[in-house]
């Protein structure tokens, strides 16, 4: 039984460009290797936080969006606590409006990238 | 014979209050999902301190009210919006 989720993540800011992709690059690998379905992807980039965080007033945002296992969820968010470069995560479980929601959002993000090229 | 008989006048004309209907903006405009992702549009239910307003105020039906106390709860999870601020519009 597949669910589909929703999983932002925020990496400290004191990474270089490179050491975000390969933090993203990580997290996606696990993703891809437990066998889930990875429907979309967005990197938000630096923002500024709303409040500190370990000390931190910013951090690099990243979105996945995916259909997994329930099981797997918890390996994930094990490895999120066990990353030190992950100051903060929430994961969640789409409902049917939330995925005709994000269907939605990825059009237009979609839509906007291909603008930009 | 004058015509200022019956009628009442005041010196300044007491005020009548228009009450404006109050509505439910995700019933109006058919939003089913209230994206924790969007800080911009979930500050129009917080108030300077960054409280989430009543709904005798807002007209939000309790339906999405108690979606849009989720959706904020979670963008402050994710810091997009504070736990408490002041003077934050």
């Amino acid at each position: 039984m597949l669910n589909q989720y929703e999983t932002v993540f925020i990496a400290t800011p004191v990474l270089s460009e490179a050491q975000i992709k390969e933090a993203v690059g990580k997290f996606k690998d696990l993703i891809v290797a437990s066998g889930s379905e990875l429907i979309h992807e967005e990197h938000w980039g630096l923002k500024k936080l709303a409040y500190p965080i370990q000390k931190k007033s910013t951090g690099f945002y990243h979105l996945f969006e995916f259909k997994a296992d329930p099981a797997f969820i918890g390996k994930l968010e094990t490895e999120y606590r066990r990353d030190e470069r992950i100051i903060r995560f929430i994961t969640l479980k789409l409902d049917k409006f939330a995925a005709a929601y994000s269907e939605k959002r990825q059009k237009k993000v979609n839509a906007k990238t291909q603008k930009e090229n | 014979m004058t015509t200022n008989s019956s009628e009442i006048r005041y010196l300044t004309p007491p005020s009548v209050e228009v009450k404006k209907k109050k509505y439910c903006r995700f019933l109006k405009s058919g939003i089913k999902y209230v994206d924790y992702k969007d800080p911009e549009f979930l500050k129009k239910f917080l108030n300077e301190q960054g409280k989430i307003l009543p709904r005798r105020l807002t007209g939000t039906s309790l339906k999405y009210q108690r979606k849009v106390s989720q959706a904020v709860k979670r963008a402050r999870m994710i810091a997009l919006l504070p736990y408490v601020t002041d003077l934050m519009k």
